[in-house]
């Protein structure tokens, strides 16, 4: 991570990660400065290639925001999410890359809190990775 | 079809250390429904490999395509001028696709991103199952349509081992004793009656035993 303020992709699913994104913004929560949101209609969207490439372009971390286990509105995209990074995640490995790079972030649509509460944990842990 | 899977990134590393701007060639057929070579996995490979260059001090140029089919000179074609200004190809087709490429491309080092393993389908999204071993004389008319050579740790003719045990075979609780399906089958159609017959012990020289095969079609040449 080369600078103060890490690049944080992050795709929203748009039943979950993006209205929780709206909230955090009107409540006025502090999100980092190198945040880019890209909504995804279901969490299931977030295609490995895309995750990949994300990084290859420069990208400090991506994180995928789906809905909690059993919340998806077409069934299983979540699950699908989760299995994709989980995946990535063993590919960076071998790369020798750290895993916490990709993260899968269930999150509730109403939750801004919780939203802003995964990006700071996510910039503490690429300060500490550094 | 080809069931095929990526080798391990160490390996594909290793291949590509002495160059500096590849072509990665996908396939859009059997490779493609496995999820081992197609479009998105030349994308995620791509990726994969320039980061690990570019961790090690060492970037490379990846310049990105997925051909029709790779098995076939026709779609070659597709690669000409994209080859002409790279080191050498990655290709993530099966063995077939590699060896055309070489062969196609002969000045330049073909790669293999993949190990091809077997002739199979996907039982369910994501598992892939041995079903086919190509030997060239297919007795599947007389097994209710379950093949005894790839199905059968054993490859045997006529009828189960000593192993096997409640439907499975004594390699793995994971495989299914052939034996056991074929009778269920032949049972369900009404064909039991062709256990009866002896199938007689195999001709391998019609498998890859006999050395590579070719047909030749004269009605199909032009």
């Amino acid at each position: 991570m080369g600078s103060e303020n890490p690049k944080i992709v992050a795709f929203c699913c748009e039943e979950s990660g993006m209205p929780a994104y709206e909230h955090a913004l009107s409540l006025g929560l502090e999100l980092p400065e190198g945040l880019r949101v890209i909504a995804i209609p279901c969490g299931g969207k977030a295609e490995t290639g895309y995750i990949m490439k994300a990084l290859d372009e420069g990208a400090d971390a991506v994180m995928v925001f789906a809905c909690y286990e059993g919340n998806c509105k077409y069934v299983r995209g979540n699950i699908r999410a989760e299995k994709r990074v989980n995946y990535l995640k063993g590919r960076l490995e071998k790369l020798g890359l750290s895993p916490e790079k990709i993260v899968f972030c269930p999150v509730a649509p109403a939750n801004g809190v919780r939203f802003a509460e995964l990006l700071q944990q996510e910039i503490e842990v690429l300060r500490k990775g550094t | 079809m080809i069931i095929a899977e990526q080798k391990p990134i160490e390996e594909i590393l290793e291949m590509l250390a002495p160059h500096k701007k590849i072509l990665l060639a996908g396939c859009g057929a059997c490779v493609t429904v496995c999820q081992a070579g197609g479009e998105k996995e030349v994308g995620v490979l791509a990726s994969q490999i320039r980061m690990a260059r570019k961790e090690a001090g060492n970037p490379i140029e990846i310049v990105e395509m997925t051909l029709t089919r790779q098995c076939e000179p026709e779609f070659m074609e597709e690669a000409k001028d994209a080859m002409k200004d790279v080191e050498a190809v990655l290709s993530i087709a099966c063995g077939i696709g590699v060896q055309l490429m070489a062969q196609t491309f002969y000045d330049k080092p073909a790669y293999p991103g993949l190990n091809t393993t077997f002739l199979g389908l996907p039982e369910e999204h994501g598992v892939f199952t041995e079903r086919c071993a190509a030997c060239g004389n297919c007795v599947l008319h007389l097994t209710g349509g379950i093949c005894p050579i790839a199905r059968c740790s054993k490859s045997l003719l006529n009828g189960p081992c000593g192993g096997s045990q409640n439907g499975k075979c004594e390699i793995s609780q994971d495989v299914d004793c052939a034996w056991q399906l074929i009778y269920d089958r032949l049972k369900a159609i009404g064909k039991l009656e062709n256990l009866t017959e002896i199938i007689p012990p195999k001709k391998w020289i019609t498998s890859r035993d006999g050395g590579p095969r070719k047909i030749v079609r004269e009605d199909l040449r032009i």
